[in-house]
């Protein structure tokens, strides 16, 4: 059941390079579990985690197929996310920054999050309960 | 009074700056705010029981600062002891702390 309450996360490291991108994503699945609205900015090389295109790999180190290895992709986290806001009956906004997009190629989403800029950050802050950017080490 | 939360995923084994982010909380808490430090990722290793760093972590305790750190990131560590005055938690915690009416949340 939907709390009426909103966080905002803005998030900014690359998919597969943080344990950022990992905790970013927790919090985000905490917050809809509890009925919250959710926000979320990616910017820069976080406007990846959403890439359709994104397919899991075998592990040759130690001798794992694809199904083996279940490697998880950031794409099927944020899509999982989607449901779970529908489930819940919270929702989840998810911006990419339009430029970042342009920049990397990074338009093929998966279904869900929409293109913004900036100042959609803004607003969602100034809407929300709270606010929480996690920025690039 | 005011509250923050203060997220810390740094550690001084990598970074130097988790020691000046530690003075800040203590300067935050000494000031007689609400301060509340959640541990994640590598910012979890001060928290091992034995650790050099341990004096970080009891110094906030004598502080006042409350100090959780994320169960996830202790497990992906291996880490089953912790030092004093640790408390654990998820990151649903992590949520309720942040919405909490008048927290500021800064993230390191």
């Amino acid at each position: 059941m939907a709390s009426g309450k909103t966080v905002t996360v803005a998030i900014m490291d690359a998919p597969y390079e943080s344990a950022n991108s990992t905790t970013a994503l927790r919090i985000v699945q905490s917050a809809l579990e509890k009925g919250h609205n959710v926000n979320v900015f990616a910017y820069e090389g976080a406007v990846n985690l959403t890439m359709k295109a994104q397919a899991p790999h075998p592990n040759p180190v130690k001798g794992t197929n694809v199904e083996q290895e279940a490697h998880p992709t950031t794409k099927d986290w944020v899509a999982s996310l989607f449901k779970l806001a529908k489930d819940k009956g919270a929702k989840l906004d998810w911006v990419n920054c339009g430029l970042c997009v342009d920049e990397r190629g990074a338009g093929d989403w998966v279904e869900g999050p929409r293109r913004g800029g900036p100042k959609d950050f803004l607003d969602a802050s100034n809407a929300s309960n709270a606010t929480l950017v996690i920025p690039t080490k | 009074m005011a509250k923050y939360l203060l997220i810390e995923s740094r550690d001084p084994f990598d970074s130097t700056d988790s020691q000046y982010f530690a003075e800040l909380v203590q300067g935050i808490a000494k000031r007689g705010n609400e301060a509340t430090v959640f541990l994640v990722q590598n910012g979890v290793l001060p928290a091992r029981k034995g650790s050099k760093y341990n004096t970080v972590i009891s110094d906030l305790i004598k502080n006042k600062v409350k100090v959780v750190a994320d169960r996830f990131s202790l497990k992906e560590r291996g880490i089953r002891q912790l030092a004093e005055g640790v408390d654990t938690a998820d990151t649903d915690r992590l949520v309720d702390l942040l919405l909490e009416p008048g927290t500021k949340a800064i993230w390191h």
